[in-house]
């Protein structure tokens, strides 16, 4: 069942693709704005890259969440899709697509920023940039999971754009927190491993909870 | 036990609910001035002042800032609890709760942070930090305000309560981290002090415990009346609103 759900999703991004650039262009774009505009100094873009990195991401999610569910909910595909299998299942593979499709490019992407913000600056091995890696895999899922019981609660409500964001900042800053700390504390060279256990904990969690939040959601904006 | 059932089932009516509040509303309006003059007297005169603390009179907004403080959070569960017995039971007086109690909560949060912050001046020689504590005080605010948004941005009332009580069971997950946050890191606001023994001199004790109980029954006097409001507003259609507007009603209430 959700495989072939996951393959619909596929299929319809794959023709709409500059749909789904955009936000990575804006994650690209955003990040090259703080060498402008604080200094161009390695040491200094370093120190700051964590936090611009994350809060760079967290945008970059938040600007892809419009095309979660929203076309399928104009177009009348949602509610065929509910008829067709549980919410649950249908948030669950939504989820999964649109992470593959939004969060995947971004920690792919990632690394070409750690360069543009000088993350590896003063050492010789790319360790930086592995955990930068490490804690968007494990942390923009949870932004994916939460962004989605978000998206499906305003599908029906009117102004929704900005709505959205809203009602998810607060749920995504302990992600931010620990997922910018994460690189931080190896910046530092101290452990990161426990910042990466609370983000693969605050993972599971709402792996658990979010795809149900996000099908009963659907249900009442669909019903 | 059966006895407590039906009780929840007659306060799923409206018109039950709406009628006994009525009866409630003047006897907690008046407890709630009774012990707010008695706690104000004790808080802002008759109490000791903190020495250790540079302004010594700065303690005293301790006594509104602990209670909205408690209240911010408490409230927070309130109104997640009564989305769950909406959504649950389907109770469509309990959805009236939780649009009753959000601005109420907000304003409580509002509160705490306010006073926080005029506290922190004089003490910590800061108005805002970025401590977990308040950091995540300053979410639970965002968290009202989004459901307050969410919750006027459709335009079915039935979808608007269903959606924003989803989200304000999710953001139940705040409420913990706000409350274990002095534990949990080691950071500039002070641990738990009433909870812990003789972490807080027995002069402070009693007026503090005299505005917790004031500001609840304050809060829940502002709910009820707001929960009045918005019962009527919910059922003007039905025969015994318009029975009651008009003043014919038999076992019309005095409010």
């Amino acid at each position: 069942m959700i495989m072939t759900l996951l393959r619909r999703e596929l299929k319809v991004a794959r023709r709409n693709w500059i749909g789904l650039a955009i936000p990575l262009l804006f994650f690209i774009i955003v990040v090259s704005l703080f060498p402008f505009a604080v200094s161009p100094d390695a040491p200094v873009l370093q120190q700051l890259a964590p936090g611009v990195i994350w809060v760079a991401a967290l945008l970059s999610m938040l600007l892809s969440l419009e095309q979660f569910y929203r076309s399928d909910y104009q177009d009348g595909a949602l509610e065929q899709l509910l008829l067709m299998s549980s919410p649950t299942m249908v948030a669950a593979s939504k989820i999964l697509a649109h992470w593959l499709l939004t969060g995947l490019p971004l920690v792919i992407l990632s690394p070409l920023l750690g360069v543009l913000m000088q993350i590896n600056h003063g050492v010789e091995h790319s360790t930086h940039t592995w955990v930068l890696m490490l804690s968007l895999v494990l942390g923009t899922p949870t932004l994916c999971l939460l962004g989605a019981v978000g998206m499906s609660l305003t599908l029906a409500a009117s102004r929704n754009g900005l709505l959205v964001s809203i009602l998810i900042i607060p749920l995504y800053v302990p992600v931010l927190i620990f997922g910018a700390s994460t690189v931080t504390a190896s910046l530092e060279n101290m452990r990161y491993n426990g910042e990466l256990a609370i983000l693969g904990a605050f993972l599971l969690i709402t792996l658990v909870f979010a795809p149900f939040a996000s099908g009963r959601a659907l249900k009442i904006s669909v019903g | 036990m059966a006895k407590a059932w039906r009780w929840f089932h007659q306060l799923g009516s409206p018109k039950f609910l709406f009628q006994k509040t009525g009866q409630w509303l003047p006897w907690i309006w008046a407890a709630t001035l009774i012990l707010l003059v008695v706690g104000l007297y004790y808080s802002l005169w008759a109490s000791p002042i903190e020495v250790r603390q540079g302004q010594k009179h700065s303690v005293r907004i301790m006594y509104i800032h602990v209670p909205s403080a408690a209240l911010s959070m408490v409230a927070y569960i309130a109104m997640a609890i009564a989305a769950i017995v909406g959504l649950v039971w389907k109770m469509k007086v309990a959805f009236a709760v939780t649009r009753s109690i959000a601005p109420v909560g907000a304003a409580m949060t509002f509160l705490a942070l306010f006073t926080g912050s005029v506290w922190g001046k004089p003490t910590w020689g800061t108005w805002w930090e970025w401590d977990a504590r308040m950091t995540s005080e300053l979410l639970l605010l965002f968290l009202y305000l989004g459901f307050i948004a969410l919750h006027a941005s459709f335009s079915d009332r039935s979808k608007a309560d269903k959606a924003s009580s989803i989200l304000a069971i999710v953001g139940v997950i705040n409420i913990p981290i706000i409350y274990f946050s002095v534990k949990w890191w080691n950071t500039l606001h002070q641990g738990y002090s009433i909870t812990e023994k003789g972490a807080l001199n027995p002069a402070f004790q009693t007026p503090l415990f005299i505005m917790l109980a004031a500001m609840y029954l304050l809060f829940i006097a502002l709910v009820l009346m707001r929960l009045r409001a918005e019962i009527i507003l919910r059922n003007q259609k039905s025969r015994w609103v318009a029975e009651w507007a008009l003043g014919t009603s038999a076992k019309g209430d005095k409010s």
